[in-house]
């Protein structure tokens, strides 16, 4: 957290003022991460390089940090309180604008017998920032949730997490289903959470295995042939 | 970059403030390590720090020494850590292992994913079936009962009860950012205090600790459930 010292935003050139927004993200200032993206559309930047470059970017950082054990995951929640902060504001406007297509829908879920979704938010700002229209299908999804969501999105990607122990097998059930009806083959299902690894994902058939929020979103570009 | 005033907050202050503290206890890589076994040497109770009360009560109740059963416990604080549980367990056999006869852990899967049976394995050690310890205190039937009645139920023990502002409150960071709350509780109903003893100052903390996360209170007194069984069978009495 900072010192709390008084900053004009406002007097900072567009390189600092990136800066200071990627340290209040990682800061989790929700306010100051707000006004900084007004302050760079006013400035006439296009909304997706504030994304990329200074929340995106920031939350790259966070999750580096996450992985190597520097940030926990109350202050990885506080940042990404501060990255919708700014999404509150470039939302609309990328909403609106010809200028970046979508990556494609991303349609994602817990599982069934499971009610955490701290991870799975997580995850679904990453892919939001990433380009990804993102359809969030909440928590405790049954197999029906996800086959409704596929016949009405048409998604590029599923994704399904788990916290528990006891929860994350039904990952397995879902991708039977999917196989089942014939439609894994065509449409890619990434997998994450506390208790899962690589070994598990493969075990069930899943496309890919997201770490965390970070790398599950570096992934999902892959898989839609985006990565850059 | 120019020299304009900026905030001294970000990842640089941070990593100067912390100098990457966690790097020593940070999830190390497996050592690989096939340990043997002591024959003539004790039983040890490798345990989280959460029920290291519950073990040595039972250890008392069945008689065994603490040179028969020895007890070594890791900081309960690795809950919230669970990718650290595995090679924090391998660290600590891989060095002491071929002390003792046996070895039990007192760990469920714990969130390690399979990790910590890997670990096990080569140890020659067992730990309790369950998937963490609500289960093996309120036993696979009678937890799942709880579960199946109310998918939401945010399960307390004796331990966390007592710890409740250090391990529950504070390691949320809820002391410093309480409109958390909604975030990390939101999705829960009950608090469910699933008792090891029968203590009515632990009730009322239960109490107050529901209310503040804005939950229904559930108590269940469960007592030592499956560990007893266990420590029982470890010390072989």
């Amino acid at each position: 957290m900072s010192d709390g010292e008084e900053i004009i935003l406002r007097d900072l050139s567009d390189a600092d003022l990136v800066e200071q927004m990627k340290d209040d993200l990682y800061d989790g200032m929700a306010a100051e991460v707000h006004e900084g993206t007004q302050i760079l559309l006013e400035r006439g930047w296009d909304a997706n390089d504030v994304l990329s470059e200074a929340l995106v970017e920031g939350m790259r950082i966070v999750g580096i940090d996450f992985r190597d054990g520097i940030l926990f995951v109350p202050e990885v929640l506080q940042c990404a309180g501060a990255m919708k902060g700014g999404m509150e504001l470039l939302r609309p406007i990328l909403a609106a604008s010809d200028s970046k297509a979508s990556l494609g829908t991303y349609v994602i879920g817990t599982v069934k017998g499971d009610i955490h979704d701290i991870g799975k938010n997580l995850v679904g700002m990453m892919l939001e920032g990433a380009g990804f229209e993102v359809i969030d299908l909440g928590i405790n999804n049954p197999v029906d949730n996800y086959l409704a969501a596929i016949d009405k999105h048409n998604p590029a990607i599923m994704g399904m997490s788990a916290l528990l122990t006891t929860t994350m097998p039904y990952m397995g059930v879902v991708i039977e289903e999917l196989e089942k009806r014939g439609i894994l083959k065509n449409l890619p299902v990434m997998v994450g959470g506390a208790p899962l690894n690589q070994e598990f994902a493969d075990a069930i058939g899943a496309t890919s295995y997201g770490r965390d929020a970070a790398v599950s979103a570096e992934l999902a570009k892959a898989l839609v042939g985006r990565n850059r | 970059m120019s020299d304009a005033a900026r905030r001294t907050g970000g990842r640089q202050a941070r990593l100067g403030r912390r100098a990457r503290p966690q790097e020593a206890e940070a999830a190390q890589p497996e050592s690989l390590v096939t340990t043997s076994a002591n024959p003539d040497g004790p039983v040890l109770v490798l345990a989280c720090g959460a029920i290291a009360n519950e073990i040595i009560a039972l250890r008392e109740q069945l008689g065994v020494t603490d040179d028969a059963m020895v007890l070594h416990c890791l900081p309960a604080e690795l809950h919230n850590r669970p990718g650290q549980i595995a090679p924090r367990v391998d660290a600590f056999l891989s060095e002491h292992r071929h002390k003792y006869s046996r070895v039990i852990l007192g760990y469920g899967d714990c969130g390690t994913g399979g990790a910590l049976d890997k670990v096990l394995e080569r140890h020659e050690a067992n730990r309790l079936p369950h998937a963490h310890c609500y289960e093996f205190f309120a036993t696979t039937p009678r937890f799942n009962q709880i579960t199946d009645a109310e998918i939401g139920s945010y399960f307390v023990t004796d331990f966390l009860v007592r710890h409740f502002d250090r391990l529950v409150w504070e390691g949320c960071g809820l002391d410093t950012r309480p409109e958390m709350l909604e975030t990390y509780f939101g999705n829960y109903r009950d608090l469910v205090y699933l008792a090891q003893t029968d203590n009515p100052d632990l009730q009322t903390k239960a109490q107050e600790a529901a209310a503040r996360l804005g939950l229904n209170y559930v108590y269940h007194k469960v007592g030592y459930g499956d560990l007893a069984e266990a420590i029982r069978e470890a010390a072989d009495v």
